[in-house]
Protein backbone atom coordinates (compact mmCIF):
# COMPACT_ATOMS: atom_id res chain seq x y z
CA UNK A 1 0.00 0.00 0.00
CA UNK A 2 1.28 3.48 -0.76
CA UNK A 3 2.38 5.34 2.34
CA UNK A 4 1.07 8.66 1.03
CA UNK A 5 -2.37 7.03 1.01
CA UNK A 6 -2.20 6.60 4.78
CA UNK A 7 -1.74 10.29 5.43
CA UNK A 8 -4.36 11.05 2.82
CA UNK A 9 -6.86 8.81 4.61
CA UNK A 10 -6.44 10.99 7.67
CA UNK A 11 -6.99 14.02 5.46
CA UNK A 12 -10.14 12.55 3.88
CA UNK A 13 -8.55 12.89 0.46
CA UNK A 14 -9.97 9.55 -0.62
CA UNK A 15 -13.57 8.52 -0.33
CA UNK A 16 -14.64 5.00 -1.32
CA UNK A 17 -18.24 5.47 -0.27
CA UNK A 18 -21.17 6.82 -2.20
CA UNK A 19 -22.59 7.96 1.11
CA UNK A 20 -19.81 10.30 2.05
CA UNK A 21 -20.36 13.26 4.36
CA UNK A 22 -19.88 16.69 2.89
CA UNK A 23 -16.41 18.19 3.21
CA UNK A 24 -15.31 21.74 2.70
CA UNK A 25 -12.16 22.09 0.65
CA UNK A 26 -9.08 23.12 2.63
CA UNK A 27 -10.99 23.23 5.89
CA UNK A 28 -10.34 20.61 8.56
CA UNK A 29 -13.23 19.22 10.50
CA UNK A 30 -13.57 20.18 14.16
CA UNK A 31 -12.55 17.50 16.61
CA UNK A 32 -13.47 17.49 20.27
CA UNK A 33 -12.40 15.58 23.37
CA UNK A 34 -14.94 14.41 25.96
CA UNK A 35 -14.20 12.79 29.32
CA UNK A 36 -16.09 9.79 30.70
CA UNK A 37 -16.55 8.39 34.17
CA UNK A 38 -15.07 5.05 35.11
CA UNK A 39 -18.39 3.23 34.78
CA UNK A 40 -18.86 4.28 31.16
CA UNK A 41 -18.50 1.79 28.35
CA UNK A 42 -16.46 3.75 25.87
CA UNK A 43 -14.17 1.61 23.76
CA UNK A 44 -13.27 0.57 20.24
CA UNK A 45 -16.92 -0.30 19.62
CA UNK A 46 -17.99 3.30 20.27
CA UNK A 47 -19.23 4.87 17.06
CA UNK A 48 -20.12 8.40 18.15
CA UNK A 49 -20.04 10.84 21.04
CA UNK A 50 -22.71 10.32 23.67
CA UNK A 51 -23.47 12.33 26.77
CA UNK A 52 -24.27 9.13 28.67
CA UNK A 53 -21.78 8.74 31.50
CA UNK A 54 -19.85 11.79 30.38
CA UNK A 55 -18.33 13.67 33.29
CA UNK A 56 -20.17 16.66 34.64
CA UNK A 57 -19.22 19.37 37.02
CA UNK A 58 -18.29 22.98 37.48
CA UNK A 59 -16.37 24.38 34.52
CA UNK A 60 -16.99 21.40 32.24
CA UNK A 61 -19.25 21.76 29.23
CA UNK A 62 -20.99 18.68 27.85
CA UNK A 63 -19.19 17.57 24.72
CA UNK A 64 -15.80 18.47 26.11
CA UNK A 65 -13.25 20.78 24.57
CA UNK A 66 -12.10 21.47 21.04
CA UNK A 67 -8.96 19.70 19.94
CA UNK A 68 -6.29 22.03 18.62
CA UNK A 69 -5.47 20.91 15.11
CA UNK A 70 -2.89 23.08 13.41
CA UNK A 71 -0.79 20.28 11.95
CA UNK A 72 -2.09 18.27 9.03
CA UNK A 73 -1.69 14.48 8.92
CA UNK A 74 1.42 13.30 7.17
CA UNK A 75 3.13 10.08 6.15
CA UNK A 76 6.64 8.69 6.01
CA UNK A 77 8.07 5.64 4.31
CA UNK A 78 10.06 3.27 6.47
CA UNK A 79 11.00 1.13 3.45
CA UNK A 80 9.98 0.66 -0.15
CA UNK A 81 7.04 -1.47 0.99
CA UNK A 82 6.06 0.00 4.35
CA UNK A 83 5.31 3.29 6.01
CA UNK A 84 3.20 5.18 8.50
CA UNK A 85 0.52 7.84 8.22
CA UNK A 86 0.09 9.77 11.44
CA UNK A 87 -1.54 12.70 13.18
CA UNK A 88 -1.44 14.30 16.60
CA UNK A 89 -3.35 17.29 17.96
CA UNK A 90 -1.07 20.30 17.95
CA UNK A 91 -1.91 21.21 21.52
CA UNK A 92 -2.49 19.41 24.79
CA UNK A 93 -6.04 18.73 25.96
CA UNK A 94 -6.51 21.09 28.89
CA UNK A 95 -9.66 21.30 31.02
CA UNK A 96 -9.06 24.45 33.01
CA UNK A 97 -10.53 25.21 36.43
CA UNK A 98 -12.98 22.35 36.62
CA UNK A 99 -14.43 20.33 39.47
CA UNK A 100 -15.09 16.73 38.47
CA UNK A 101 -15.84 14.77 41.61
CA UNK A 102 -16.90 11.51 39.96
CA UNK A 103 -13.83 9.51 38.97
CA UNK A 104 -13.12 9.43 35.25
CA UNK A 105 -10.61 7.47 33.21
CA UNK A 106 -11.42 7.87 29.53
CA UNK A 107 -11.24 10.50 26.83
CA UNK A 108 -13.08 10.15 23.54
CA UNK A 109 -11.86 12.11 20.55
CA UNK A 110 -14.61 12.63 18.03
CA UNK A 111 -15.46 14.60 14.92
CA UNK A 112 -18.04 17.20 15.85
CA UNK A 113 -18.34 18.33 12.25
CA UNK A 114 -19.28 14.87 11.01
CA UNK A 115 -22.21 13.94 13.25
CA UNK A 116 -19.94 13.49 16.28
CA UNK A 117 -18.45 10.31 14.87
CA UNK A 118 -15.91 8.64 17.12
CA UNK A 119 -12.22 8.74 16.25
CA UNK A 120 -10.29 7.22 19.15
CA UNK A 121 -10.56 6.28 22.80
CA UNK A 122 -7.75 6.67 25.33
CA UNK A 123 -7.79 5.43 28.90
CA UNK A 124 -5.73 6.28 31.96
CA UNK A 125 -5.79 5.77 35.70
CA UNK A 126 -8.94 7.17 37.30
CA UNK A 127 -8.83 10.82 38.31
CA UNK A 128 -10.90 13.44 40.06
CA UNK A 129 -10.33 17.17 39.84
CA UNK A 130 -11.21 19.76 42.47
CA UNK A 131 -11.08 23.42 41.46
CA UNK A 132 -8.12 22.47 39.32
CA UNK A 133 -6.89 21.68 35.86
CA UNK A 134 -6.82 18.36 34.06
CA UNK A 135 -4.21 18.13 31.35
CA UNK A 136 -3.71 15.36 28.82
CA UNK A 137 -0.33 15.86 27.23
CA UNK A 138 -0.18 14.89 23.61
CA UNK A 139 2.67 12.69 22.42
CA UNK A 140 5.25 13.88 19.92
CA UNK A 141 3.96 13.76 16.38
CA UNK A 142 6.30 11.09 15.03
CA UNK A 143 5.92 7.80 13.23
CA UNK A 144 6.33 5.88 16.48
CA UNK A 145 4.55 8.09 19.00
CA UNK A 146 1.80 10.04 17.24
CA UNK A 147 -1.68 9.87 18.71
CA UNK A 148 -3.10 8.21 15.59
CA UNK A 149 -0.94 5.99 13.41
CA UNK A 150 -1.86 3.95 10.35
CA UNK A 151 0.88 1.60 9.28
CA UNK A 152 1.73 -0.84 6.54
CA UNK A 153 4.31 -3.47 7.27
CA UNK B 1 1.81 31.37 45.02
CA UNK B 2 -1.93 31.81 44.67
CA UNK B 3 -3.95 28.60 44.34
CA UNK B 4 -7.48 28.34 42.99
CA UNK B 5 -9.52 26.44 45.56
CA UNK B 6 -13.10 25.64 46.41
CA UNK B 7 -12.81 28.49 48.93
CA UNK B 8 -11.58 30.97 46.34
CA UNK B 9 -8.03 31.99 45.56
CA UNK B 10 -5.71 31.28 48.49
CA UNK B 11 -2.02 31.65 49.19
CA UNK B 12 -0.35 28.25 49.22
CA UNK B 13 1.32 29.05 52.53
CA UNK B 14 -2.08 28.53 54.16
CA UNK B 15 -2.54 25.08 52.64
CA UNK B 16 -1.10 21.62 53.04
CA UNK B 17 0.31 20.34 49.76
CA UNK B 18 0.35 16.70 48.66
CA UNK B 19 1.85 15.43 45.42
CA UNK B 20 2.07 12.08 43.71
CA UNK B 21 2.75 10.33 40.45
CA UNK B 22 1.89 7.18 38.54
CA UNK B 23 4.35 5.71 36.07
CA UNK B 24 3.42 2.53 34.23
CA UNK B 25 3.36 1.14 30.71
CA UNK B 26 0.25 3.15 29.84
CA UNK B 27 0.83 6.57 31.34
CA UNK B 28 2.92 8.96 33.34
CA UNK B 29 0.68 10.99 35.61
CA UNK B 30 1.38 13.61 38.21
CA UNK B 31 -1.13 15.14 40.58
CA UNK B 32 -1.12 17.84 43.20
CA UNK B 33 -3.57 18.40 46.02
CA UNK B 34 -4.03 21.27 48.46
CA UNK B 35 -5.81 20.67 51.75
CA UNK B 36 -7.26 23.13 54.21
CA UNK B 37 -8.13 21.80 57.65
CA UNK B 38 -8.40 18.22 56.33
CA UNK B 39 -10.65 19.32 53.46
CA UNK B 40 -9.53 18.87 49.85
CA UNK B 41 -9.80 22.30 48.25
CA UNK B 42 -7.76 21.80 45.08
CA UNK B 43 -6.69 18.85 42.96
CA UNK B 44 -5.09 18.97 39.54
CA UNK B 45 -3.73 16.13 37.43
CA UNK B 46 -1.48 15.92 34.40
CA UNK B 47 -1.60 12.74 32.30
CA UNK B 48 0.88 11.81 29.58
CA UNK B 49 -0.22 8.76 27.66
CA UNK B 50 2.46 6.37 26.48
CA UNK B 51 0.31 4.21 24.24
CA UNK B 52 -1.94 5.20 21.38
CA UNK B 53 -4.11 3.36 18.93
CA UNK B 54 -2.05 1.81 16.15
CA UNK B 55 -3.64 0.40 13.03
CA UNK B 56 -1.86 -1.98 10.70
CA UNK B 57 -3.08 -1.93 7.13
CA UNK B 58 -2.60 -4.65 4.55
CA UNK B 59 -3.08 -4.68 0.81
CA UNK B 60 -3.90 -8.03 -0.72
CA UNK B 61 -1.52 -9.48 -3.26
CA UNK B 62 -3.03 -10.24 -6.64
CA UNK B 63 -2.25 -13.26 -8.77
Amino acid sequence: MCTSFLGELLSATHNFSSANPAHTANTADTFKAALYVTTATINAATTAYSATNEVSGTGYTAGGIAVTNATNPTSTNSSSTAGVGYWTPSGNLVYTTVTLTTAFDTVLIYNSTQSNKAVSVHTFGSQTITAGTFTLTMPSNTTTTALLRLSTT
Amino acid sequence: MIITTTKGDMDDSLLEKKEGSIDNDNEYTTWVEYWLDRELVHRSAHVTLKKSPFLDLFAASLG
